[in-house]
C-alpha cells in the first residue's frame, strides 16, 4: 500500500544553513503521526517543506502517490493537504464565516455539507459565525483555525503547535478534538513540543533533533523510551 | 450579602469555569440611548448600496439645482477624484498593496486618449473605441508593473512603484523627440513639456459633447462612477474580494489556504490601474490638454488621492465618496484666504477645546492669548507705528477684530519668515515642557501662530491649503485612526 505522504531523504537549506539533513518520514492514510522536537530542531521547516513553502535542495516529497516536490503550495492544498498554522493566523477583521469560506477557497468557498461538517464538530462556530475572528478567545480561535483547515475536506491535516498559547484545560480539549477529527478518517501530522499529550493520542511518532531524525516508532514505545523521557517529559 | 466574586452563593458574581460572559455577549452590547441611539440603529439596518444610491441621486440632481459653472466644474473634479480613489481602494484598500506609482496609470490613460483623439497624430477615433482600448491598455500596464513586483511587499513595493511613477513622468516630459533605441528617426510622441493640446471632446458616432460643457462630463463621470461603485461592492462581497482582504491581513495564511497569492495581487493591480485609466480618459477630454508635470510626484496628486482614501477609510466604498468630497471641497474652500482664515482659527479653537483639561486652563489660555495680543498690539503701535499698518486678509467682524489684535507690519515678508522659524522652535519647546509651564508657554505660541498665519501663510494660499488639509487629516486621524467610514482593525493577540 502506498503511503499518503512520503518525505524521502530531504535536505532543506535556509541560505547556507543546512536545516533538514536527510529527513525521511511517511504517513499512511488515516494515521495520526506526531513530530516531536525541541527548539530549532527543524519541526516547522519539515512542515514548510511538506507544504512547499520552502523547497528542498535534495530529496523528494510525494503526496498520494504523486511526486509534488516541484509543485507550489496551492497545488498541494488542492490535492488534499490543509494546515492549522502556528499561532493560528486567522484573518482577524473578517468574520468566522468568512474565515471558514477562505479555508475552502480552492473549492469555491465551501458547500453546505462542508459547513455542516465543521459546525457539527464545533457547534460554537455556528453560533459565532457573524463575529469577527479577532474578537474570539484563544481557544475559540483554535477552533476556527481547525474548522478553516477542515473546510477543504483534507486527506492530510498538518498542525503546527496546536497547544501553543492555550491554557492547560484548552490544550486537553484541543487534543480531544484532534482525536475526534482523526477518528473521522483524516490523516494528521501534529508538530508539538508537548510530547506527553501528543504521544497519548498519536499512532506513531518521530523525534527530531537539529534537523536529523533521532527516534521513530509507535507512540507507546516512544512513551516508554528512557532518552525521550529525559529530554522531553521531564521525568 | 457576600461580595466575594468567587462565592458560589452569590448569583450576581461570575463563577469560575463557567463561560457566561461569552454566552451572554449579545445582551452585553451597549446601545446609545435616546434619539441618537434610534437613528444609529435604524441607519445600521439600511444596506450600504442604499446609501450609494442616495449619493448617486443627490449627485444627479446637483446640476438641476445650480447652474453655477464653477460648482459643476468642481463636481467634475470631485468625481474624477472619486474614480481615482475607487481604483486605489482596490489596490491599497482591499489587497493592501502600497502602490505609489498609481498616478502614472492616470497619466498614461490621459495621454492615451490624447494621442488617439487629437491633432497630435491626426487621429480622431470614436470615443466608444478609445475608452475601452485605453482602459484595457492601462490595466495591462498595471499588470506589467505588478509582474516584477509581485514578490515585493510593503515599503519595497512602494519604492519600486514610486520609481515607475517617476519614470513615467520623466519619459513623457522628454518625449518630444523619441527614437526606438536610436535605430529610427526621432519622432515627437508626447509633445514633451508642451504636452498634447486641442484634444477632442468625447464624441460618439458623430455626436459630440460641446466644448466646456462641464455638465455633460459631470454626468459621464457620475454614471461611470456609480457603475464601478456597484461593481466594486459586488466584488468586495465575492470570493475574490474576501481573498484580497485575507491577503491584506495575512499573506502567509492566505497562501496556506491555497490562494493564488501572486495572481490575486496582479488582478488587484490591473483593476486599480484600469479604473485610473478610465478617469484619465475623462480628464484628458475635460481639460482638452495634458502635460506630464500634472502626473509627477511634485504635482501632489498622489498625496491627495491617498489623503482621500485614508480619510474616508481604506477598504470602505462609502469612505471613497466621503473622503474625496471632504478633501476636494476643503481644498476648494481653502483657495479663498477669508475662508482659510476661518478654518485656521476654528481648527485651533476646536483642538484646544478637545484636548485641554481641566476646563479652567482653557479659560486661562483663551483669556491669556486674547489679552497678550491686545497688550503686544498696544505696545507695538506706540513704539513702531508701521508695525500695525497692514490689513487682515479676512473681512467682517473677524477681520476688524484681528487688525486690533495681531501685529500686521506693512512689509511682513522678512519678519514673517523669522516668525515662522520661531514658531517651529516654539512648538518644539512646547513639547519639551510639562505641566503649568507648558500651558503658560502656549499663550505666546498661539499668538505667534496667529501672527505667522496673518502675515505669511494667508498670502500664499497654494501652499497653505495643502498644509491646512494636512492638519485636518492629522486631527481627524487622531480622533478616528481607521478613517471616517473605515472599520477599526482588530489585532489577534
Amino acid at each position: 500500500m502506498t503511503a499518503l505522504l512520503e518525505v524521502d531523504a530531504v535536505d532543506t537549506f535556509y541560505g547556507p544553513i543546512h536545516i533538514l539533513q536527510g529527513l525521511t518520514l511517511r504517513i499512511e492514510p488515516g494515521e495520526l503521526v506526531c513530530l516531536l522536537g525541541g527548539n530549532a530542531s527543524g519541526k516547522s521547516t519539515t512542515l514548510k517543506t511538506v507544504l512547499g513553502l520552502v523547497s528542498p535542495r535534495n530529496g523528494s516529497v510525494s503526496f498520494a502517490g504523486e511526486d509534488v516536490t516541484r509543485r507550489p503550495t496551492s497545488y498541494r492544498i488542492r490535492k488534499g493537504m490543509a494546515i492549522v498554522p502556528e499561532n493560528r493566523r486567522l484573518f482577524a477583521p473578517m468574520t468566522v464565516l468568512e474565515n471558514l469560506q477562505m479555508g475552502a477557497y480552492l473549492h469555491g468557498g465551501g458547500t453546505k455539507e462542508d459547513f455542516d461538517r465543521v459546525y457539527d464538530l464545533f457547534p460554537l462556530l455556528h453560533e459565532r459565525r457573524a463575529q469577527l475572528a479577532g474578537t474570539l478567545s484563544g481557544g475559540e480561535q483554535q477552533m476556527v483555525a481547525m474548522g478553516r483547515a477542515l473546510m477543504s475536506k483534507p486527506k492530510l491535516l498538518l498542525m503546527d503547535e496546536p497547544s501553543m498559547g492555550l491554557a492547560p484545560i484548552l490544550v486537553e480539549r484541543s487534543f480531544e478534538i484532534i482525536k475526534q477529527v482523526h477518528e473521522s478518517g483524516v490523516a494528521m501530522l501534529v508538530v508539538e513540543q508537548n510530547a506527553n499529550v501528543s504521544l497519548s493520542i498519536a499512532d506513531r511518532g518521530y523525534v527530531l533533533s537539529t534537523g536529523r531524525l533521532v527516534l521513530e516508532g509507535p507512540a507507546e514505545s516512544l512513551r516508554e523510551n528512557e532518552d525521550l523521557r529525559k529530554a522531553y517529559l521531564g521525568r | 450579602m457576600s461580595t466575594d466574586p468567587t462565592d458560589p452563593a452569590n448569583p450576581e458574581s461570575p463563577r469560575v469555569g463557567v463561560d457566561e460572559w461569552v454566552a451572554s455577549h449579545e445582551q452585553r452590547r451597549t446601545h446609545r440611548s435616546g434619539f441618537a441611539g434610534v437613528v444609529e440603529r435604524e441607519l445600521a439596518r439600511v444596506p450600504s448600496p442604499a446609501f450609494y444610491l442616495g449619493f448617486g441621486v443627490a449627485a444627479a440632481i446637483l446640476p438641476a439645482v445650480t447652474s453655477n459653472g464653477y460648482v459643476i466644474n468642481v463636481g467634475v473634479n470631485t468625481l474624477l477624484y472619486m474614480l481615482l480613489a475607487l481604483g486605489l481602494n482596490i489596490t491599497v484598500g482591499y489587497a493592501g498593496l502600497l502602490d505609489l506609482g498609481y498616478v502614472a496609470f492616470y497619466g498614461f490613460a490621459a495621454y492615451g486618449y490624447a494621442m488617439l483623439a487629437s491633432p497630435q497624430f491626426g487621429l480622431h477615433w470614436d470615443t466608444l473605441a478609445v475608452i475601452p482600448l485605453v482602459v484595457v491598455a492601462t490595466a495591462i500596464l498595471g499588470l506589467l508593473v505588478a509582474l516584477p513586483s509581485r514578490r515585493l511587499v510593503g515599503d519595497y513595493l512602494a519604492i519600486v512603484t514610486l520609481f515607475f511613477g517617476e519614470l513615467f513622468a520623466t519619459v513623457y516630459q522628454n518625449g518630444e523627440s523619441m527614437s526606438l533605441l536610436g535605430f529610427t528617426k526621432p519622432h515627437n510622441i508626447t509633445g514633451g513639456p508642451n504636452g498634447i493640446v486641442n484634444i477632442d471632446q468625447f464624441h460618439v458616432f458623430g455626436a459630440r459633447i460641446g466644448a466646456l460643457n462641464y455638465t455633460a462630463y459631470y454626468y459621464v463621470a457620475l454614471v461611470f462612477f456609480m457603475v464601478l461603485l456597484f461593481a466594486a461592492y459586488l466584488v468586495d462581497h465575492s470570493r475574490t474580494g474576501r481573498a484580497w482582504r485575507s491577503l491584506r491581513e495575512d499573506p502567509l495564511a492566505a497562501e496556506l489556504m491555497g490562494m493564488p497569492v501572486n495572481r490575486l495581487k496582479l488582478i488587484a493591480f490591473a483593476c486599480g490601474a484600469g479604473i485610473a485609466g478610465l478617469a484619465g480618459t475623462i480628464f484628458a477630454a475635460v481639460n482638452t490638454a495634458v502635460f506630464a508635470s500634472e502626473f509627477d510626484f511634485t504635482s501632489g496628486l498622489l498625496i491627495i488621492v491617498y489623503a482621500m482614501l485614508i480619510l474616508g477609510g481604506a477598504g470602505s466604498l462609502g469612505g471613497v465618496i466621503v473622503g474625496a468630497l471632504v478633501v476636494n471641497v476643503s481644498l476648494e474652500v481653502l483657495r479663498d484666504p477669508g475662508h482659510a482664515t476661518w478654518v485656521f482659527y476654528v481648527l485651533i479653537a476646536a483642538t484646544l477645546v478637545a484636548k485641554l483639561r481641566p476646563w479652567r486652563w482653557l479659560a486661562v489660555i483663551a483669556a491669556g492669548t486674547v489679552g497678550f495680543g491686545f497688550a503686544v498690539h498696544a505696545i507695538v503701535s506706540a513704539v513702531w507705528p508701521r508695525g500695525v499698518h497692514g490689513q487682515a486678509a479676512v473681512g467682517g467682524v473677524l477681520g476688524s477684530g484681528l487688525s486690533h489684535w495681531v501685529i500686521l507690519p506693512s512689509n511682513p515678508v522678512t519678519i514673517g519668515n523669522v516668525a515662522f522659524i520661531s514658531l517651529v522652535l516654539a512648538v518644539l519647546v512646547l513639547t519639551l515642557l510639562k505641566g503649568w509651564a507648558q500651558k503658560l508657554a502656549m499663550i505666546p505660541t498661539l499668538y505667534l501662530a496667529a501672527f505667522v498665519w496673518e502675515n505669511r501663510l494667508v498670502v500664499e494660499p497654494s501652499i497653505t491649503r495643502l498644509i491646512l488639509v494636512g492638519v485636518i487629516l492629522i486631527v481627524l486621524m487622531n480622533a478616528r485612526p481607521q478613517g471616517l467610514l473605515g472599520t477599526s482593525r482588530v489585532e489577534i493577540v
